[in-house]
């Protein structure tokens, strides 16, 4: 494991198995954050982010099973861990902030007890003066009263509930933050301020953060790298400069650039990239995006292409040589 | 923008204060509303109270002492319910049978809500191979009917109030493991639950501090009618001979002893039937205000 890195996710397979049929959710991706950094994972519904970011913390529904694949965290690889070192794990050294605000709370707890109930989790020896110290410490650190602690999550607003599910995971300051979409469910002014909040925290208590969305503009404004997902690959993965103003890209990033709406030009409709993501029950044997690609050529329905590496940017696509250069273009 | 954000002005933050908004008070101030549950609970209150504060209304001796001169007398000022075959007051047994009756009541209950409650936890949150055994074996429970299970168990554990007890749980239990069974599978699939299992929590946390306290309304609703159930079922079997042997006075007891004067002392048998009715009614309203209290879709 790379000593700069704080996590590395290699060959990461993963597999929803019913006794109907078997969901591929991801296919062999390889992730590495490094400390104090942002990686951000960027894909449409069912891409597999969250399915990835749950076999990080190892709460995959129990129909989910990791097939292949480590994720080294500290040197030691979180996928062999038994259960019970992995519960000392989460919450302590790698917190989750879930996506929908309005039920990621305990309706009948009150939010100081919850974010308490972590930090005695991973504090035992703390006693209860100690405790309600730090549960008012860090709801003012995301910006809530300290004496509304008392109170239940059905008296707080969306946004504000959403800042509480953030004081609890970052009540014992975790090295690394899984952040799950989470200003999905809340209206746009209140996304920018939670957004913020995230960004300034992280910078403060140096966490190392991956955070999943599917908006590009949150990724500009506080990503480092990037990995694009696409039915259970990362498709294209660099920094934020390779990604925003590199001149290669694979076409499905293109597809996702060319959706953002664009005041300058005069379309009348958004750009979509047509057609649907393959069925993960049934992958295409060829590249997983060809039956949407405007390029596609023969071989790409044929044969998976292999990584093309130029620095930080790395492209799956055939349309690149391995060295990251665009090929000729011969096939017309 | 960040800095509107955390750095909030602290003496502000002081400034206001926030009232704690207690659930408990929220299902009170719903359940006031309620006229019929209201009623119930006052009328449950004098009984209980009555029971609790028997022996400052009568004597126990009163309840036991034969007077074969004064038999199946009707009320009167002297003995307010009348007296029964033996000229034993009747005031005084329903009195002292309601402590019995009332007790093995709630105990019973109790019972089968400890022991229910924990088997369904265990079977709807391990899931599984232990949830198949344990619901299988409820199962062979449930195809049993009631009165033979615990005449059966009564019958060779002998009668007496623990046995009472054991045959009462060993009836009730099951309810409460479908019941918790049924709420655990529905709750710990939410995402407060997912979060919890994210910040690091264990099973046993899991399950006391977020599951149960988010079925308790559920439970204690149930647990509330069941109440009037087990009064009116140790009733029966007291009334059949398989309940507190005598002469201690029960409700169900003093029943089956008042059948014979049915047609000449009327008084025996309308006594304790009107205690056991206004008990079991009582409960009854209680369980109905409160489900509604703590019904989340019907607050108002």
């Amino acid at each position: 494991m790379n000593e700069n890195n704080i996590l590395e996710i290699k060959d990461l397979s993963v597999i929803y198995k019913t006794d109907l049929e078997t969901v591929k959710a991801v296919n062999g991706i390889n992730i590495a954050i490094k400390k104090k950094s942002t990686f951000g994972l960027v894909g449409e519904t069912g891409a597999g982010k969250t399915t990835t970011a749950r076999s990080i913390i190892r709460l995959l529904p129990s129909v989910g099973h990791v097939t292949s694949g480590t994720i080294e965290f500290e040197d030691r690889n979180l996928l062999e861990l038994p259960e019970a070192e992995m519960r000392l794990f989460r919450g302590d050294k790698i917190a989750m902030v879930f996506q929908d605000p309005m039920t990621s709370l305990n309706p009948v707890m009150s939010v100081g007890d919850q974010i308490a109930e972590t930090i005695k989790i991973h504090n035992p020896e703390l006693d209860k003066a100690e405790v309600g110290r730090r549960v008012e410490a860090t709801l003012a650190m995301v910006g809530i009263l300290p004496s509304r602690k008392v109170e239940y999550p059905h008296q707080f607003s969306g946004g504000m509930k959403q800042r509480v599910i953030i004081a609890m995971a970052l009540a014992c300051e975790p090295q690394l933050l899984i952040a799950d979409e989470p200003t999905t469910a809340l209206d746009v002014t209140i996304q920018a301020q939670v957004l913020m909040m995230i960004k300034d925290l992280r910078d403060r208590l140096g966490t190392s953060m991956l955070m999943i969305t599917h908006d590009l503009g949150i990724v500009a404004k506080i990503c480092d790298d990037v990995g694009i997902m696409y039915a259970g690959e990362i498709v294209e993965a660099g920094t934020v400069q390779d990604i925003f103003e590199g001149k290669n890209h694979h076409p499905y990033t293109e597809g996702l650039f060319g959706s953002i709406p664009n005041l300058k030009s005069k379309a009348k409709r958004l750009n979509a990239i047509p057609g649907l993501m393959p069925d993960p029950t049934d992958l295409p044997e060829g590249c997983v995006f060809a039956e949407r690609c405007k390029y596609a050529m023969e071989l790409c329905h044929k044969v998976h292409p292999s990584v093309a590496t130029s620095g930080t940017h790395q492209l799956c696509c055939h349309l690149f040589n391995a060295d990251g250069s665009r090929k000729e273009k011969n096939h017309e | 923008m960040s800095q509107n954000v955390t750095a909030a002005n602290p003496a502000a933050m002081e400034r206001v204060k926030f009232k704690k908004q207690s659930q408990a008070k929220e299902i009170w101030r719903r359940f006031r509303k309620n006229r019929g549950s209201m009623v119930g609970l006052i009328m449950l209150t004098i009984i209980v109270l009555a029971l609790v504060f028997a022996n400052l209304i009568t004597s126990y001796d009163a309840a036991t002492a034969q007077n074969l001169r004064i038999k199946l007398d009707p009320p009167s000022a002297e003995h307010w319910f009348g007296t029964d075959s033996y000229g034993r007051d009747l005031f005084a047994r329903v009195l002292y049978g309601g402590r019995t009756s009332l007790s093995i009541a709630v105990l019973a209950t109790l019972s089968s809500c400890v022991v229910g409650c924990a088997l369904g936890a265990i079977a709807g949150y391990f899931g599984g191979k232990v949830d198949n055994i344990i619901m299988r074996g409820l199962d062979i429970f449930m195809s049993v009917p009631d009165i033979l299970f615990t005449m059966a168990v009564v019958f060779a554990l002998g009668a007496s109030m623990v046995n009472l007890l054991i045959a009462l749980t060993l009836a009730y239990f099951t309810n409460y493991v479908r019941l918790v069974r049924s709420q655990i599978l529905s709750l710990s699939d939410l995402e407060y639950v997912e979060a919890a299992r994210a910040g690091g929590a264990g099973s046993a946390r899991i399950i006391m501090s977020h599951i149960f306290p988010n079925a308790m309304g559920v439970i204690i609703v149930n647990t509330t009618l069941n109440v009037a159930k087990i009064i009116l079922y140790e009733s029966t079997l007291s009334f059949l001979g398989l309940g507190m042997p005598p002469p201690q006075p029960e409700w169900g007891l003093i029943l089956s002893e008042a059948r014979e004067y049915m047609r000449s002392a009327p008084h025996m048998l309308l006594f304790p039937a009107l205690a056991i009715v206004l008990t079991a009614c009582s409960v009854n309203l209680i369980g109905d205000g409160l489900r509604d209290a703590m019904d989340p879709h019907l607050k108002s």
